[in-house]
This record gives C-alpha cells, structure tokens and sequence, in this order.
C-alpha cells in the first residue's frame, strides 16, 4: 500500500519538475496557457475538496475565484495597492476574502444536500455575477477591468516566464496543503460524510462542522486562485464568475477523476488545451469539448485517474474475485 | 432619478406579471422534469434559446408567426425526447452525471446554434396585430404582454387541469411523490418520464418564441435564462406547478423592480432572496422532502 501511494507522490513530483523544465522552454502561447491552466487547477482541486471527498458538488465554486480576482483588479487598478511587495498582502486579502465568502454561503448552503446543495450553490454564485455584471462602478460591469501590468516584487512578474514559474510555485504548494488536508484524520472524517453521512453523525462526528470548515477552506484556495488568475488573465470580468465558468471546474474534476486532487489538474490541463489550441486549429472545437464531456460522463464516471484502478480491477476480476473488492476499497 | 409616482408602479408591475409570465412556461417545464425525473435539467436554457432560433428560421421561410410558433415548440419537444430516450433514461439515477450530462448537451447546443444562425442578434418580430397598445385607465399597455400573460394562464390551467382531472395526471402525480411505489402498482414511469421531458422541452421553447420579441434571440440567452428558470423554480418548490406559477411571479416582479429601482444590485435583489429561501426552506415554498 505504501509503495503504491509512494510511486503516485513520485510521479506527481517528477511531472511537476518536468513542466517547470519544459515549458519555459516553448513558446509564449504554450506558457501563457500552462500558467492559465495552473491558476485555474487550484479552483478545481479545491472543488474536489468538495466534490471528491466530502461528496458535496457544488456548482457556484466560481464565486471564490471571482472574489479574489475582482479583490486584486480594484485594488491595483484604483488603489494601486499590490503592484509591489504588497503583491503578497494582496494574496493574503484573497485567501481571507474567499474563505470569508465561503463562510457566509456556507452557514446557507452546507444545510442542503445532493441536488438541493447543488441548486443552492448555484443561486449563491449567480449573487457574485449579478454584482459583478450590473455593480458598474465597482467592478466596471460586462467590460470588467484591465489590469495595467503585473506587480513587481523584487523580482519583475511582467515576465511571462517568471509568472508562469510564481504560477507553478503556488500550484504546487496548494496540491501538498490540500494533500495533506485529505490525508489527515480530518480528511478521512470528509471521506466517511462522503460514503455515509448518517453512519457518521451516529458515531458522534459532527457532520455540518465538518462540511463547513471543508466549504471555507475549498473557498479559500478559491480565492488564491482568484488572486492569481487576476494577473494571468490581464482582466477580470463576469465572465469569470458566470455559470459556466462553475460549470467548467466541476467537469474538470470530473473528467481528471474526482477525489483524485491531481485529477483536477489534468482535467484543466485537457480543457484548457483543447479550448485555446484546438480553437486555433478548427472552427468545431466546442464539438470535441462537449463530446469529450458526454463520453467522459458515459464510459469513465471515475474520470481519467480512474482508468488504472479500472484497468487493476478488471483484471483482478477476471482473476481473484476477493482481490477487486479489495482494491475498490483502497483510498485514491 | 426615477419619479415613483403611482403610474410607474403600476407600469412595473405589469411589466413584472408579464415577465412573469414568460417565466412560467420556462420554470414549470424545469419543475416537471424535476418532479419526475430528479434531474436538474441544465439543458433547459438551450430549449428556451433553440426554439427562438427555430421559430427566426420557420418566419424567414414562411413569414408566418404562428406556424413558428408550433414548428419551434414541438420541433424542440422532439429533441428534448430524443436527448431523454438516448441519453439520460440509460444514464441511470446519479444526480451529479445527469446534471454534467445536460450541460454538455447545453454546450453542443451553443456550438450548433452559434454555426447555423450566426452570432448576431435577432428579434422575433410578433404579427401586427399583437404590436399595439391599449389604453386602460390612461397606462398604455402593450396588447403583446397581454397576450403573454393569457398564454400562461392559458397553459397554466391546461396543465393543472390535465394534472388534477385526468388518469394521466394522477399517474405523473404519482411518479413525483414517490417513483419507485408509482412503478410498483403498475404505473408506467419511463413513459411519463419521456412526455414530461418533451413537454418541458416543448413549453422552454414556446417561451423562447414568445420571448424573443422583447428579449431577442442571442448567443448567450441559453445561459442567461438558465439560472432565472432555476430561481422560479427553488423559490416555488421543485416539482409543484403553482410553486412554478408563484415562483414565476415573485421572480418577474423582483427582477423588474430590482432593474428600476436598484439597477447596480439587480440581480442580487433576485438571487439573494432566493438563497435566503432556499436556506430556510432547502425543498423552496411548495416543494416536499
């Protein structure tokens, strides 16, 4: 067992140093977009917080991103407040601000379950892009606002490469926090909620306070997010809180493998990819996204991660029988 | 600044019925398939968006409203059973697949229309005779948003009247209390699901229709109407057709009032009392555990 989850940790750390080598080393385009999807994979890893190991699948998780997004843009742009070293005070607000988010709609949402926390989160998030969308003054309506330059910490961030580099740090930092969060006793109590909520409250856990503290800490890595797709992107508006923007996160959890963490990553990676480089290629590539879609939901509900345990399972199958119950059961 | 004198509430108001209106046959549709199925049909914007596109193209060949009108809708319906027989009855019962399997279809909807009608905006233009203003108690009123308000009423009433007084409704009755005890005593639920589902398909896109004469058809309306049709329906309680009816209403009036009165924060003056709602009450007004 342990082996196994050492090989897995290997290969996450190996693929990580791989990226950092390799992707400076393209173009422009391929590093703007390896650091857009990097920004956005920490969103995503933080809805699988949510939807992979406490079951809850919310679909408002763009109301954090755009809350730390929106928090960076009007504080460089009107404020001129972290373009400098107050850059990292600015990630800070973000965390807090997405958290402090997370905890209103939270007290809101985290009552409802399956289907009705699904319709709650939505309307939650809806809230942040009607702000957004019609609040002109503050967050410069369907126009949004530009971001006029990275900020410069010592080190000059306008650099693509030196960002995409923050980019990766960031990222891989949140993947070992929200690692350890799942591995940790809190994690596995997340897991129980998952599998069997009631079992859980019998045994005398308290389930809403552990939904709770799951939705703050997802909504704080979402404002994180938030804080570094602000200055990825250049701009920030509603178009990043809107429905769909929610919608992508959790087909990305879902087409990487819910309850993977990584998984996320690589969904965002896949989305990403096609969205910005199949677009330039062929006039249909919305096509090949909503297929991809509809085959991942059809032949591989466990998402790509989940292909290897398949693939294990099946063959366990057609060998021992009592051998694929035992893997099934395996933590991811 | 706005003059609140009693005619612009009046004015609102009505405005706000007729949106309302619109709203209705969109939510009840969604609250239906709801009821029955227990999907959250995140599809149902682009039934509302396909059959403005529909009816656009049936009026630039035939110039005929009306024949769009039931072309567009049952057009719609069509797809709706197709989509509902091939994809989401072998799908199974996984709340979270269902609702990512409508959503990819929402996005294939967006694609296909955006490369058959273009990105431009398009209005539906409603016959003449629909164009006018009546004067009561000196307000103008548009004849069209009456016309709106009898389309529901209409639809309404047809609905509760099927529901209540026939054997099929009780049979969909039925399924929305309890699916699993509806099929034990012989009621055939996949049947009822696909007919709520093309009827749900088919009332989004009559509401499409109508609506694009003052809404307009763009790319874009799918996901814009998306979330207003889940408002009315988490307010009034999923699966429940007077929820749909009230939830329509309190929906058309705060997002009239909300625009006139609070036009920074409208669209929070339309969410926010609904996650209140739903906080309090996570089944909405009429809706049942």
């Amino acid at each position: 067992m342990m082996t196994r989850e050492r090989i897995k940790v290997l290969a996450v750390v190996a693929t990580l140093v791989v990226i950092a080598i390799l992707v400076p080393n393209t173009n422009s385009f391929v590093i703007l977009l390896a650091t857009r999807a990097l920004a956005f994979s920490i969103l995503v890893m933080s809805l699988d917080l949510l939807l992979g190991f406490t079951g809850l699948a919310s679909l408002g998780q763009a109301a954090y991103l755009g809350v730390g997004a929106y928090l960076t843009a009007i504080l460089a742009t009107k404020y001129q407040f972290g373009l400098g070293l107050d850059f990292w005070l600015v990630v800070v607000l973000g965390i807090l601000s997405g958290a402090a988010l997370a905890a209103v709609f939270g007290l809101l949402a985290i009552r409802a379950t399956g289907v009705y926390f699904l319709m709650i989160t939505l309307a939650l998030g809806q809230c942040v892009w009607g702000l957004a969308y019609r609040w002109n003054s503050l967050t410069g309506g369907d126009n949004g606002i530009n971001l006029r330059g990275r900020p410069n910490v010592g080190i000059d961030l306008s650099n693509d490469v030196t960002f995409f580099y923050l980019v990766l740090a960031f990222f891989a930092v949140s993947l070992l926090m929200m690692y350890v969060l799942v591995r940790s006793p809190f994690g596995h109590s997340l897991r129980g909620i998952r599998e069997r909520e009631l079992r859980m409250r019998i045994l005398g856990y308290n389930t809403w306070l552990h939904k709770y503290i799951a939705f703050v800490i997802a909504g704080a890595f979402g404002g994180l997010a938030g804080v570094l797709w602000a200055h990825t992107a250049g701009i920030v508006s509603p178009e990043n809180v809107v429905l769909t923007t929610s919608v992508d996160a959790l087909l990305m959890a879902v087409l990487g493998g819910a309850g993977t963490l990584v998984g996320g990553a690589i969904g965002a990676a896949i989305v990403f990819g096609l969205r910005e480089y199949l677009s330039t290629l062929v006039p249909w590539w919305q096509y090949v996204l909503g297929a991809v879609y509809v085959l991942t939901i059809f032949y591989l509900p466990t998402g790509l991660m989940g292909i290897p345990e398949r693939i294990r399972q099946h063959r366990a199958r057609a060998g021992k029988p009592g051998e694929a119950k035992k893997l099934a059961s395996a933590p991811a | 600044m706005v003059r609140l004198s009693a005619q612009f509430w009046l004015i609102q108001a009505f405005n706000g019925v007729s949106y309302g209106a619109l709203l209705f046959l969109v939510g009840s549709g969604l609250s239906l398939i709801f009821g029955v199925m227990r999907i959250v049909n995140l599809s149902h914007g682009s039934y509302f968006l396909l059959g403005g596109y529909v009816a656009l193209t049936v009026i630039w060949t035939t110039g005929s409203w009306a024949l769009a009108l039931v072309v567009a809708s049952l057009s719609v319906a069509v797809l709706g059973l197709v989509m509902e027989r091939l994809f989401l009855r072998p799908l199974g019962f996984d709340p979270l697949r269902q609702v990512l399997l409508t959503v990819g279809f929402a996005f294939l909807f967006q694609q296909a229309a955006l490369d058959i009608w273009t990105g431009n905006n398009f209005d539906i233009n409603p016959p003449d005779a629909l164009t006018r203003s009546i004067v009561v108690g000196g307000l103008y009123l548009p004849l069209y948003r009456m016309f709106m308000i009898a389309t529901a009423l209409v639809i309404g009433l047809g609905l509760w009247l099927v529901m209540e007084k026939t054997r099929m409704g009780a049979a969909v009755r039925a399924t929305v209390d309890d699916a699993q005890m509806a099929r034990g005593v012989g009621i055939d639920t996949s049947r009822i699901s696909m007919l709520i589902f093309a009827l749900g398909a088919f009332l989004a896109a009559l509401g499409g229709v109508i609506g694009g004469a003052f809404l307009g058809v763009y790319p874009g309306l799918d996901f814009e109407m998306l979330p207003i049709a889940f408002a009315v329906v988490i307010i009034g309680g999923m699966g429940s057709l007077g929820g749909a009816a009230v939830g329509a209403l309190l929906v058309g009036l705060a997002d009239n009032f909300g625009k006139a009165l609070f036009p920074e924060i409208s669209y929070f003056t339309l969410y926010a009392p609904m996650a209140l709602i739903l906080a309090v009450k996570p089944t909405g007004l009429f809706g049942r555990e």
